[in-house]
């Protein structure tokens, strides 16, 4: 079943750069989808545009539409703060907001008037355990966030987002600035994840789009070129374009 | 071969003729405020007393203290505060996070530039234009301290909104991807991690109003007064208004009570400078990006 359903969707920005052409695309709940493509092409706008994070760029026009789990997210009476919870985000450079690891992840819950302590710290330690990050802050959950390493500052950045208990999780290119094996656990976790969530990811590799897709989607310039389940886009592509970019021919 | 050598070895010296050419004008700069302060120390000191802080002016302001002047300083640096910190910070919370990039967010830009152009007697007439005749406030604390307030403002507005741009965009993304409001993320993120700035924004402003004696020259300072105001709608004494009455409105005034009370307001306006430096070199060590 598709838990996000775009239809014919269309942006552009202001200052001319490329947005994205006509994009129709259903995303499979409780699997991971993979967006991949070279840089530029497209699957950053798409994520911001499903849980309107692009409305703090310089959006000109939208058109087509994007229902989220049964929510019209470009309708104007959407409640763009129950979107964002649906929809969680973890972006390519960990950005731990200027507060102590446990109050990054209450963040999200305390904003939305939960302040039961508690379920509170109930949250944080089952969400710092999903993201593989619980025995190695545990003893220093009031130190700040920005204290702790590249590879555990994404991961606590992914437990947050699993704080709001979302149904989707974007993650755009979550593991580029980091080293293997924090690459690798991020990944596990996704595996595990999966059960639980939706998960959209823009991977940093080919090789990372193939290790971890359950269904793949392939952009250039703003376009969906083609989607395939599975293994498929990397093994039998039928665009040559998709093709020349899975064999490293460009990109 | 040579001739290369000789290039960069005069090119080396040309560096350092440079370099010492902008050292000694960097200490040149900080010359007079050594020698306004070392000869203010100098002149006034022995003015200084427990009775000159603490007292009344006698004999015609030729003895005694300068107690309703202090107070009177003090009053008016609250009253400016009372009404120009909520609003600068307001208006400067607005422009930088609410405001759209239009022609009328540029006009307010270019009015509040403007405002801190204009010269401080102006101010000063304004006031009494406004508050004391039209609003009929009379020379007052209160009138002298609204006139200070649009004075002060336009630096408390920019420095804020510097301070409140400074805080990473990042920031705002991510606690708008948790689910904040803007004001949300303004309340509990932005302004805790712009508040030195903005506290020494505030300092520096308000220190300005503190020193300023043509704004409250027709809107609230006395040129004497033998009791101290009772309600902010007396008229009070005043530190800059009183050094002023006392240097060039009464004869036979002994020297040393000029350089007292100059030193006095020194001190009240450098203790709020250093309060400033010190929030904000505090906060530098501890921030957090």
């Amino acid at each position: 079943m598709d838990i996000i359903l775009i239809t014919g969707f269309s942006l552009s920005y202001a200052d001319g750069t490329e947005g994205l052409k006509n994009i129709t695309l259903g995303i499979p709940a409780n699997q991971i989808t993979v967006m991949l493509g070279p840089a530029g092409g497209g699957k950053s706008t798409l994520m911001r545009a499903i849980n309107r994070l692009n409305d703090l760029a310089d959006v000109i026009s939208m058109t087509g539409s994007i229902i989220v789990d049964g929510l019209d997210v470009n309708d104007p009476k959407t409640n763009l703060v129950e979107l964002r919870r649906k929809v969680g985000m973890v972006f390519a450079r960990p950005v731990p907001l200027p507060l102590s690891i446990r109050q990054n992840i209450t963040y999200g819950l305390e904003v939305a008037g939960i302040t039961d302590k508690n379920r509170l710290e109930a949250v944080v330690e089952q969400t710092l355990k999903d993201a593989v990050l619980w025995d190695e802050v545990k003893d220093r959950l009031d130190s700040p966030g920005v204290a702790l390493s590249g590879g555990q500052q994404q991961r606590l950045c992914l437990a947050r987002t699993l704080a709001l208990d979302p149904r989707v999780i974007l993650l755009d290119e979550p593991t580029s600035g980091l080293d293997p094996i924090s690459t690798a656990k991020i990944e596990d976790s996704l595996q595990l994840l999966k059960k639980r969530y939706t998960i959209v990811l823009a991977p940093h590799s080919v090789q990372q789009a193939s290790r971890t897709a359950d269904f793949a989607a392939f952009f250039l310039q703003g376009e969906l070129i083609e989607t395939a389940r599975g293994k498929d886009l990397f093994t039998m592509p039928k665009d040559k374009r998709t093709q020349d970019y899975v064999e490293g021919r460009f990109g | 071969m040579s001739s290369g050598r000789t290039n960069s070895e005069t090119k080396r010296i040309t560096q350092q003729v440079g370099f010492g050419l902008l050292g000694f004008i960097a200490t040149l700069t900080v010359l007079p405020i050594i020698v306004v302060v070392g000869y203010m120390i100098q002149k006034g000191a022995p003015a200084i007393s427990w009775e000159f802080i603490s007292g009344f002016p006698a004999d015609g302001m030729r003895a005694g203290g300068i107690l309703p002047a202090i107070l009177g300083t003090l009053y008016l640096t609250l009253g400016t505060a009372v009404f120009s910190v909520p609003l600068g910070i307001g208006a400067a919370i607005y422009l930088a996070e609410y405001a759209p990039e239009n022609g009328w967010t540029r006009a307010i830009r270019v009015a509040i530039t403007n405002l801190a152009g204009i010269p401080s007697v102006v101010y000063g007439l304004f006031g009494l234009g406004i508050f004391v005749l039209f609003l009929k406030l009379g020379t007052s604390i209160l009138a002298a301290s609204l006139t200070l307030s649009i004075m002060t403002l336009p630096v408390i507005i920019s420095t804020s909104e510097e301070a409140l741009r400074a805080v990473p965009n990042s920031f705002r993304v991510v606690s708008t991807s948790l689910g904040a409001t803007r004001w949300q993320t303004v309340r509990r993120i932005i302004l805790p991690q712009s508040l030195p700035g903005i506290i020494t924004g505030v300092i520096l402003g308000l220190e300005r109003a503190a020193g300023e004696t043509a704004p409250i020259l027709f809107t609230g300072a006395a040129f004497f007064l033998p009791n101290l105001p009772g309600s902010p709608l007396d008229a009070t004494m005043a530190l800059p208004y009183h050094l002023f009455v006392i240097s060039t409105q009464v004869p036979g005034m002994p020297v040393q009570i000029q350089y007292g009370t100059a030193l006095v307001l020194l001190s009240f306006v450098l203790v709020m400078n250093i309060i400033a430096s010190v929030i904000r070199s505090r906060a530098r060590a501890r921030r957090l990006w």
